[in-house]
C-alpha cells in the first residue's frame, strides 16, 4: 500500500535572528504541509510576527534557511517570494490609504500579471485583471464598498482588504498575522468566514490569540516562547499540555 | 460568459476616474487666450509653459512616487546645455535638438536612478541635493564647454519647419512651448491612469506594502525617475531654443527650489498642480520683478509656511476639499 | 619646521570645529525627533547678527556676547517649536522641508531688511588677534580659540549625554521613542529642551563664524548645505559622527580650495555622495 506523501510547501531550518544580545528567533524548524491549517500561538513578545517577517524576507536571519516548495528562498527579496507563492497579511493594517479598494486589489493583480510596468494604456483596459480583483473583493463581502477610498472604510472592512490584497497574489502559502486583531466581536465573524472559505489547496499559518478561533480552525498548533518553539502538536495535545498553560499564565520561567 | 465587447461595472468605474472634465477642457482652451488677450506677453507665456512642463516632470516623481528631490534642475540644465551645444556644433534644427536633449537627460536620469531608488527620507533628500549641486559645479567649472557664468554663447536655432522663426514677438516660442506642454501633458495623463501610475501611487501611499504584493518598487522608481528626467531635459531644451541662450541658472539650486515651491503651491500628485503653481508663481514674480530678490523670498517663505500649516495639499487640494464639502450640502 | 600642509590641516580643523558647533545640534535633533529642520542655520544667523550688533553698536566685549547668542537662539527656537514644529512631528518629510525652508527664507529677508546685504564688519577682540608661532607654523589665535571652544562644547556634550539623567533620557528617546515614553520619560519635553540646546549651539556657531567666514543674509543657506552634508555624512543623532564628519568636511573643503581651486565645492559634494552611497545612515548612524 502506498503511503500518501504530503508535499511540504514551506519549511525553515535552524532559523536564528538576534538584534545584538536580544535573541528573537532561536533555531526555528518548521514544516508546513500542503493544505495545512497551522496556528502559531505564544505570549506577547514571543517572536511570532518576527518569524513571519523572517519567512517573508522582511528581516534577514543571522543563520538558517527557508524553503518554499523545496526551493531555498533565503536569499530572495520579499517580492520574489511573493511571486513564488508566499503571501502575508499584517497585524496592523498596512494598506494604501488614498486608493480605493478596487484600485488597491487591481494593483496587486496587475503586479502578479506583470503588467504594472505598463504606462501607455489606461488601467481600465485590462478587463480580466479588474474582474479578478472585483471577484476577490466580492468573495470577501467587500463588493459593495469596493469604490470607497481605503482610509474611509470601517476598520473591520480594512482587515478584510488586508486579506484581499494577499489573495490577489494567488499565493500557495498564506501567513495571516492576527487577522481579526482589533475587530469588534460583531464583525470578526466575517473575517473568520472569509478564512474558512479559503481553498483547501491553500496552506495557512495564522497567528492568533483567541483560543476559540485557534481550536476551530487549526489542525496543528505551534507554540512559540522567547523566540523558540516551545512545543507543537494537534490541538487536543496542546490544550492538555500543562507546560503551555503555565507559559501563558507566566508561572514558569522560560528562556 | 459575458461577451467580450461589453464593459463591466468595475471597469466603467475605473474608466470614469480618468475622464476629461469640463474644467480641464476649459483650462486648455484658456491657454490659447494669451495669443489674443496678451500678445505682448507671449515670451512670458512661453516661459510659463516651459516651467509648467518642468513642474509636471517633478510631479511624476514627487507627487506620484513620493521621491523628494532638491536637485531636479540637474536634468533641466543638462537638457538646456545639450540643446544649446547641439545647435552650436551640429545644427540648429529644433526638433532634433529636443531629441538629443531628451536622450542625454534621460541617460543621466537612468544612471542616477540606480542610486536614488535605494534610499528614502533624509538620505534621499541629501543625495538629490548633492547630485544637483555636483551637476552645477561641473557646468560651472567646464566653462570651456558651457561658457561658465557668462552662459553659452553662439546658440542659433533654425526656424521651426523651416518657416516659423523664433523672434522677439514670441508667437513661435509660445506655440512651440505650449504644444510641447500639451503633448507631454497628454502622455503624463495617460501614464498616471495606467497600471504603472497605479503602482507609483501605491509606492507613495505605502511603500512597505508594495513588496508584499509582489511589486519591484525599485524598478518602478527607476522607471519613473528616468521618465521625469527626460521630460525635464526637454523643458530645459525648450528654454534654450526659445531664448537662444543657456545659462547656469538652468542647472542651479535656485531652479530646483523654485519648481518645488511651485509644485507644492499648486498641489502635488494632481497633474494640474504643477501647472497652476507655475502659472501663479511666474506671473507673480513678473509682476513683482521690481522688488529686490530677498523681499520676493520673504513672501515665498510666508506662502510656504501658510501652505504647509493650513493648505497641506496645495491650492488644488484646498479647492477639492471645499468642493467636496459643498457637494455634501 | 613643519611643511605648509600642516598649516592647511590646522585651518581645516579649525573650520571643521566651527562646522561641528553649527551642526551638532541639528544632528541630535534629527536623530531624536526625525524632524528635518532646514531653518537651523537661520538660528545660527540670529546668533551671528546679535553678536555683531552688540559688539559694533553697543560696544560689548565679544566674549560676553557668546552666551547671549546661545541663549537668544535657544529661546527663539523654543518659540518656533511651540508654534510650528510641534504640529509637524508626524508630518511627511516634504512638509517639514517646506515649512523650515519657508522660515529660512523669511529670516533671510528680515536680515536683509534690518542689516542690509553687505558683510557684517566685526572687530576681532585684541586678545585673539595675531598668531602664535608653533614649529614654523603661524597658528591664528582666533582659530585656536575656536578649536578650544569647540572642544569644550564637545566635552560638555559627551559628559552631558553619558553621565546626566537628562542625557540618559535623550539617549533612550533616540533609541526607541515609544518605549521611552512608556518608561515615563516626558518625550515631548526632552525634544523641546534638546532642540533648544541644539539651536543655541547653532547661535553660538553663528557668532563664532563671523570672523572666519563672514556674515551676510545668505548665511542661512550657504552654511545650511555644509551643515546638512555633515549631518548626513556623520549620521543622525551621533555626536561622534558630527565631529568626525565636520573634521572631514572642514579639512576637505580647505584642502580642496587650497590645492585644487578650479574644482570649487565639487570635492565635498562628491565626498558626501560617495559616503552616503556606501553608508546611507552616515558614518556613525544607525538604521
Amino acid at each position: 500500500m502506498e503511503a500518501e506523501v504530503t508535499e511540504i510547501v514551506l519549511s525553515t531550518r535552524r532559523l536564528d535572528k538576534n538584534f545584538g544580545s536580544l535573541v528573537v528567533a532561536r533555531n526555528i524548524e518548521l514544516n508546513l504541509p500542503k493544505g495545512a491549517r497551522y496556528a502559531l500561538i505564544g505570549p506577547n513578545g514571543a517572536g511570532k510576527t518576527t518569524l513571519i517577517n523572517l519567512m517573508t524576507g522582511m528581516l534577514k536571519p543571522n543563520a538558517g534557511q527557508i524553503f518554499l516548495g523545496g526551493e531555498d528562498v533565503t536569499a530572495l527579496e520579499p517580492q520574489e517570494r511573493v511571486r513564488r507563492g508566499l503571501a502575508r497579511t499584517f497585524q496592523i493594517n498596512t494598506l494604501f490609504p488614498g486608493l480605493n479598494a478596487l484600485e488597491a486589489v487591481t494593483l496587486a493583480v496587475c503586479e502578479r500579471r506583470n503588467i504594472a510596468g505598463e504606462f501607455w494604456r489606461n488601467v481600465a483596459v485590462h478587463r480580466e485583471a479588474i474582474e479578478e480583483a472585483h471577484d476577490i473583493l466580492v468573495r470577501l463581502r467587500l463588493g459593495d464598498s469596493c469604490y470607497q477610498v481605503t482610509r474611509e472604510l470601517p476598520y473591520g472592512r480594512q482587515r478584510l482588504l488586508e486579506i484581499a490584497l494577499a489573495l490577489a497574489t494567488k499565493p500557495k502559502v498564506l501567513l495571516l498575522d492576527e487577522p481579526a486583531a482589533g475587530v469588534p466581536q460583531e464583525e470578526s465573524g466575517d473575517i473568520f468566514e472569509a478564512v474558512a472559505s479559503l481553498s483547501d489547496d491553500l496552506t495557512l499559518l495564522f497567528i492568533e490569540h483567541d483560543m476559540h478561533v485557534v481550536f476551530r480552525f487549526a489542525s496543528h498548533i505551534i507554540v512559540l516562547v522567547g523566540g523558540a518553539i516551545f512545543t507543537e502538536g494537534p490541538p487536543a495535545e496542546i490544550a492538555a499540555d500543562p507546560g503551555v498553560r503555565e507559559v501563558y499564565l507566566g508561572k514558569r520561567k522560560h528562556g | 460568459m459575458a461577451p467580450t465587447d461589453t464593459i463591466s461595472a468595475p471597469q466603467l468605474y475605473l474608466q470614469s476616474l480618468s475622464r476629461w472634465s469640463a474644467i480641464e477642457i476649459a483650462f486648455w482652451l484658456a491657454t490659447l487666450l494669451p495669443f489674443f488677450l496678451f500678445p505682448n506677453y507671449l515670451s512670458l507665456a512661453s516661459q510659463i509653459a516651459i516651467t509648467a512642463l518642468f513642474a509636471l516632470s517633478l510631479d511624476l516623481i514627487l507627487g506620484y512616487a513620493g521621491v523628494v528631490s532638491l536637485g531636479h534642475a540637474a536634468f533641466f540644465g543638462i537638457g538646456a546645455y545639450s540643446a544649446g551645444l547641439f545647435s552650436k556644433f551640429v545644427w540648429g534644427e529644433p526638433f532634433s535638438g529636443l531629441l538629443v536633449a531628451a536622450l542625454l537627460a534621460g541617460l543621466a536620469g537612468y544612471a542616477t536612478s540606480f542610486i536614488i531608488c535605494r534610499f528614502r527620507h533624509l538620505t534621499l533628500i541629501m543625495l538629490t541635493l548633492g547630485l544637483g549641486l555636483l551637476a552645477f559645479e561641473v557646468a560651472n567649472s567646464a566653462h570651456w564647454l558651457t561658457g561658465g557664468s557668462d552662459g553659452l554663447q553662439g546658440v542659433r536655432i533654425w526656424p521651426l519647419f523651416g518657416i516659423f522663426k523664433f523672434d522677439l514677438y514670441g508667437y513661435t516660442a509660445y506655440s512651440y512651448s505650449l504644444t510641447a506642454l500639451f503633448l507631454f501633458f497628454l502622455g503624463m495623463r495617460r501614464l498616471v491612469n495606467s497600471p504603472f501610475g497605479l503602482a507609483l501611487r501605491g509606492i507613495r501611499e505605502n511603500l512597505v506594502r508594495m513588496p508584499a504584493i509582489g511589486a519591484a518598487s525599485r524598478a518602478h522608481i527607476r522607471k519613473a525617475y528616468t521618465i521625469a528626467a527626460t521630460v525635464a531635459g526637454i523643458a530645459g531644451a525648450l528654454l534654450t531654443q526659445t531664448t537662444e541662450s543657456a545659462a547656469l541658472e538652468s542647472i542651479s539650486f535656485q531652479r530646483s527650489a523654485d519648481v518645488l515651491v511651485m509644485l507644492v503651491l499648486g498641489g502635488a500628485g494632481r497633474l494640474y498642480g504643477g501647472l497652476i503653481g507655475a502659472i501663479i508663481f511666474m506671473i507673480a514674480r513678473d509682476q513683482f520683478s521690481g522688488i529686490a530678490p530677498q523681499y520676493w523670498y520673504f513672501w515665498i517663505g510666508i506662502l510656504l509656511i501658510v501652505v504647509v500649516m493650513l493648505l497641506p495639499n496645495g491650492i488644488l487640494g484646498g479647492l477639492s476639499k471645499i468642493l467636496a464639502r459643498w457637494r455634501r450640502k | 619646521m613643519l611643511p605648509p600642509v600642516f598649516g592647511v590641516l590646522f585651518d581645516g580643523i579649525a573650520y571643521g570645529m566651527l562646522l561641528f558647533v553649527l551642526s551638532v545640534g541639528l544632528s541630535v535633533t534629527l536623530g531624536l525627533m526625525n524632524f528635518v529642520n532646514l531653518a537651523h542655520c537661520a538660528f545660527a544667523m540670529l546668533g551671528g547678527y546679535l553678536t555683531a550688533t552688540l559688539v559694533n553698536d553697543f560696544n560689548w566685549s565679544f566674549f560676553a556676547t557668546l552666551p547671549v547668542a546661545f541663549i537668544a537662539a535657544a529661546t527663539a527656537s523654543i518659540a518656533f517649536e511651540r508654534v510650528f514644529y510641534r504640529r509637524l512631528y508626524r508630518a511627511s518629510d516634504l512638509d517639514q522641508v517646506l515649512l523650515t525652508i519657508g522660515i529660512a527664507f523669511v529670516s533671510v529677508a528680515i536680515a536683509a531688511y534690518l542689516f542690509g546685504t553687505a558683510q557684517q564688519p566685526i572687530q576681532t577682540p585684541p586678545l585673539l588677534r595675531g598668531a602664535v608661532n608653533f614649529l614654523g607654523l603661524s597658528l591664528g589665535k582666533y582659530r585656536l580659540f575656536l578649536i578650544g571652544i569647540a572642544l569644550v562644547v564637545t566635552i560638555l556634550l559627551v559628559v552631558g549625554i553619558e553621565y546626566t539623567r537628562f542625557g540618559a533620557q535623550v539617549r533612550a528617546a533616540v533609541d526607541n521613542q515609544r518605549m521611552a515614553g512608556g518608561l515615563g520619560i516626558n518625550v515631548e519635553r526632552t525634544f523641546a529642551v534638546t532642540f533648544a540646546l541644539g539651536s543655541g549651539l547653532a547661535g553660538l556657531g553663528g557668532a563664532l563664524a563671523i570672523e572666519i567666514v563672514g556674515l551676510d543674509p545668505n548665511f542661512s543657506f550657504i552654511y545650511l548645505v555644509y551643515v546638512l552634508i555633515i549631518v548626513s555624512v556623520g549620521g543622525l543623532g551621533s555626536i561622534a559622527g558630527s565631529f568626525a564628519a565636520a573634521i572631514l568636511i572642514g579639512v576637505s573643503d580647505i584642502a580642496g580650495k587650497y590645492y585644487f581651486p578650479e574644482l570649487g565645492a565639487f570635492l565635498i559634494y562628491l565626498v558626501m555622495v560617495v559616503i552616503l552611497m556606501w553608508r546611507p545612515a552616515g558614518l556613525f548612524g544607525r538604521r
